[in-house]
Order: C-alpha cells, then structure tokens, then sequence
C-alpha cells in the first residue's frame, strides 16, 4: 500500500497482487515495496491469508494476478536458495542428525548427481554447519534427532539451516507459535542478533501483536476491509496498515494502543497464542 | 478395575504368551495319544516320535536315490525363490511408489494403474505365467514378483504422498534438484517403511511361493508338502508347516531388527 520505503528499485515490489483459489479471493490489490534488510511482520485474523501471501513470496504458489518482483526480477517460480523458510511445524528431516540437518544445505547445491559431498568437502561442510549450529546455541546436540530435540531447539535447528544457505530472503511462518513465553524470549533475542548480522529480508507471520511490533522494523496488517455477508468469497484480504518503526521505536507495544478496530480482532483471538 | 486399565506384570505376560500354545499343544497331545491307542496304524495325527523320526529321514539321512539331504534342500530352493521374489518387488515396489507418489506427472498414469493391478488375483494368472515363463524358476518367481509389487507400490506411494510438503519445500530451498530431493529425502524416509510393508506382504509371499511349488516344482517345501500328501504323511507335513511358521517368524524378526538398527528416527522402529 505504502511507498515509504524505496521507489521502484526497491528489493522486493509487489504489484497490484491478487490471489484466489476457485472463486474465493484470498489477497486482493496488494502493493507494496519492500527495502532490502527489512524486518516485516505480518499480522491478522486467521485464514486471511497471511501464510499464502508467505507462499507466493517464496514461489510454492503464483499470484492468480499482478506480479512480484525481487531485484527488479520476476520471482522465480520455484523455491530455491535465494529465499529460506521456517515453518512453524515440519521445519527439519526428521532422519537427519542436526549437524546433517545443516550440512545438507552446503552438500545439495554442489552435489547435483549424488546429493551429498565426500571426503574432505565434507568435512569441510560439516565444520562450517557446527559453526552456524554453535551461533544458533546447539553445540551440544549436533548428533541427535529431530525427535530427541525440545520445540524451541527444533526451531533453533530450522533458522540455523535456513541461514546456512545465506538467503537474500528468510520467511518465517508463526516459527514461534507452538513454543512456550520464555523460550519465545531467546528465539527473538536470537533472531534479531542474526538479522542485524546478516542485514537480510525477514518476512514473519505472527499471530502476538507485541512479538509483531518488538521484533518488526515493519508491520504489516492484514484484514478484510469489505465483506459481503452473501458471499463471503468474494473479497479479499489488504494490507490495511503498514507501519514502519523506526528503530528507537522498536519497544513492545501493548495492542490496546492501537487503532480501536485494529486491536479489536486481535486481543480476543491472539493473546494467548 | 475397568478392564482396560489392567494390565498384566513382567511374568505374567510370558504366562500369557505361553498359555495358548501350551494348551494347543495339550490338545493335539491328547487328542494323537487316543487315536494311536485305538489304531496304532493311524496317520492323522502322528504322535512326536513319529514326527522326530520323519524329520530324522529327511533332514539328517541322505535320500536313497540322489543322495541328497531332502529337507535342506527343499528349504535352500524355497529361501531362494522367495527371497529373489521379494528382493525384485522391493525394489520394483519402491521405484514405482516413489515415482507415483513423489512426481504427480508419473503419478497421474502409474497410481491407476498400480490399484488395478493390485485387483488382480494373482494365483488366477498363475496358469498364464506358466506358459508365458514356463515350467522353471522364473514363474515361481514372477508370481511372487507379480503378486507382491502392486501391495508394495501403493503402499510406498501412499507414505510417500504422507511427506509433509513443508519438507519438499525445504529441500528445494536447500538446493535439492528433483533426484537429489528424492535421493537425500523421499528415499530415506521410505526405506523403513519398506522394511515394515515387507513384514506385511510376507505372509502373501510364502502363499504365492507354495502355490507354485505344489503346482509345478521337483523340490521346494511346498512341493515337498503336497507329494506327500498322497501318502496322508502328515508325520511329514506338520514338521514341515512348523519349520515354514518358524522361517516366516524369523523373516518378520530380522526385518524388526533391521528396521530398528538403520532407522532409529523412525517411530515405526520401535514397535
Ligand atoms: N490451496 C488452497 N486451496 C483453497 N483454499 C485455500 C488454499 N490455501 C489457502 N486457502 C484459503 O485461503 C485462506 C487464507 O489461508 P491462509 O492459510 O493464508 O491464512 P492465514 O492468514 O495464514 O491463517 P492462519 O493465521 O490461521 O495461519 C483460507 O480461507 C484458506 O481456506
Ligand atoms: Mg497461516
């Protein structure tokens, strides 16, 4: 909606995007221009569809309308390196240790015939995975399964793979939902230490207004502005506020300082997420 | 106690596991000794002795005519008939399911046509595999093969269509080509499985693998079973069907075994 950030050589340009699966429209009218090293959080009701939007920035899905640009580019209409994912469930493999959970990364991209490395660039893979599992606080596990690890460590496992393909985009799909207050706390520490280093493009689905606005250097709402009680298909969801938070601002806010009707939907459906 | 909370202790539960064929065995026991006490001459059920000294003839006395120790190799030529027919079927079975339930442009001809050749009855072509592969090995083998892969490739397709997308995403942000994602992902998360539908579909291999070898075979445990009951040799028979049970259980625990050790990940493994 804004063009606050950037003119049209901004990193990321969404333009005029609409999404819709049958006759339902999901994302309508989305335009946007994202500067590169930006922190986004989307936030909004569930099934407005924040984690499509999610979808079509990492190209598991086309825009049914308008397109999306990266450096000028049109997306590509694949997932591949330039863009990483963290899920908030099914993030790892399951019959990989950690340390191969990683490793993987560096084996698949030089490894186009046996997908996996042998000999000394694999030991060679394999140290610079303990180095980002050491960055990520999982030292110590680097020969457990998935299974054996806690939620949190889970995650920590799944940014660190993420990171280790050194993307130029990381999207985060509600990657601290299903973890309990306190660990939420270290993963934002985390996260945000790892973003100020590698200054890359966060995209982040929340569902905590005050995560949202604490970690975010960018806030963007989702909401539905029409809807028609008939049809409830026919109208999709915007991005209705865009705030960008400059960072002496970036301080938790309380929802109850937002707009009334923002916070409105929220309080009742997030807070205890 | 309800009795669904009851459950029972360490010793109790050998006890129990125990009991059944205690009592079976208890059964034909009595049941053989009245019937040889009334005719010493009846066939049908032979008492141990009888059974030990049938086992003697042929596991531990070389056949009169070939020279030949009947009961090893009936049991050497069934091994390797059944184990190069599901070897094939494994292998066949998890090309197919991989390739129907990973790629959905291989899928969308091959999942039809792997259901509705899991329809048909495999022992019905039996009769044409004999003319088509003749009389040898190669039908016994085939009809295992032919019986087995269907069962296997939809099963192998149907854990594969289970992956959760999130992980195919991932790999392809990692950098996986189609082959690598299938080799360093859909291949290792389905080798257990495989392992686990084998132990399912054993039961229906040693099936095929008896039918074949009572129809057209001059050795195997089957053949061996079916020409001696023309003599009602059931002093032969029950030796025979409890050395088969024994080799099928052993099969099933390897393959528990084998499971657990590769795949510790898998929750699978441990049951
Ligand atoms: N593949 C699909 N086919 C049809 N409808 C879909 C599909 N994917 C999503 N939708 C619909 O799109 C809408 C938005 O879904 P989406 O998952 O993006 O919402 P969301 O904002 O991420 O919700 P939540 O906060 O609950 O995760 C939902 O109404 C959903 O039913
Ligand atoms: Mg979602």
């Amino acid at each position: 909606m804004s063009d606050k950030k950037g003119g049209t050589g901004a990193f990321i340009q969404v333009k005029n995007v609409w999404k819709q699966y049958g006759d339902q429209v999901v994302l309508e009218r989305l335009n946007m221009n994202i500067a590169e090293g930006e922190f986004c959080t989307l936030v909004g009701a569930s099934g407005c569809g924040k984690s499509t939007f999610l979808r079509l920035l990492l190209g598991q899905e086309a825009p049914s309308r308008g397109e999306i640009l990266l450096d000028g580019q049109p997306l590509a209409a694949e997932p591949d390196v330039s863009r990483g994912v963290v899920f908030q469930r099914y993030s790892v493999f399951p019959h990989l240790s950690v340390l191969d959970n990683v490793a993987l990364g560096l084996e698949l991209p030089r490894a186009p015939f046996l997908g996996r490395l042998l000999g000394r660039s694999k030991r060679d893979a394999r140290e610079q995975a303990t180095q980002m599992l050491h960055k990520v606080g999982l030292d110590h596990a680097l020969d457990k399964y998935p299974a054996q690890l806690s939620g949190g460590m889970q995650q920590r496992l799944a940014i660190a793979q993420a990171l280790i393909m050194k993307p130029r985009v990381l999207l985060l799909d509600e990657p601290f939902g299903a973890l309990d207050p306190g660990i939420r706390k270290d993963m934002h520490a985390l996260l945000l230490e790892l973003w100020r280093e590698t200054r890359l493009t966060v995209f982040m689905v929340t569902h905590d207004l005050s995560e949202g606005f604490s970690l975010g250097s960018r806030v963007l709402v989702f909401d539905k502005p029409r809807i028609d009680p008939h049809a409830p298909g026919a109208y999709g969801a915007r991005v209705t506020y865009d705030i960008s938070l400059h960072d002496g601002h970036r301080t938790p806010v309380a929802a109850d300082s937002l707009p009334a009707d923002l916070a409105g939907p929220f309080q009742t459906a997030y807070q205890g997420a | 106690m309800r009795l669904i909370n009851r459950s029972p202790s360490r010793g109790g539960r050998l006890a129990l596991a125990i009991l059944p064929f205690a009592l079976l065995l208890a059964l034909y026991l009595a049941h053989s000794a009245q019937r040889l006490e009334l005719n010493p001459n009846d066939k049908l059920l032979p008492s141990f002795g009888q059974m030990s000294a049938a086992v003697e003839r042929l596991a531990f006395t070389p056949d009169e005519r070939s020279g030949d120790y009947l009961f090893w190799l009936d049991t050497a030529s069934s091994l390797k008939r059944l184990g190069t027919g599901l070897a094939i079927a494994a292998v066949a079975g998890l090309c197919l399911g991989v390739a129907a339930g990973t790629l959905p442009l291989f899928g969308a001809p091959l999942s039809p046509l792997i259901t509705v050749l899991s329809m048909v009855p495999p022992l019905a072509i039996l009769p044409i595999l004999f003319i088509v592969f003749g009389l040898g090995e190669l039908s016994k083998v085939m009809l295992i093969v032919i019986g087995i892969t269907p069962i296997l490739a939809r099963d192998l397709e149907q854990r594969a269509r289970e992956i959760p997308p999130e992980l195919l995403i991932k790999a392809q942000t990692l950098g996986a080509n189609t082959w690598t994602l299938i080799l360093r992902l859909v291949l290792p998360q389905l080798m257990p499985r495989l392992l686990i539908s084998l132990r399912l579909v054993m039961g229906s291999a040693w099936l095929f693998l008896i039918a074949a070898e009572a129809i057209a075979s001059t050795d195997g445990l089957g053949y061996r079973i079916f020409l001696v009951r023309r003599y009602m040799a059931m002093d032969v028979i029950l030796p025979y069907v409890a050395w088969i049970t024994l080799l099928a259980w052993a099969m099933d625990y390897l393959l528990w075994r084998l499971t657990r050790l590769l795949f510790p990940w898998h929750e699978g493994a441990k049951a």
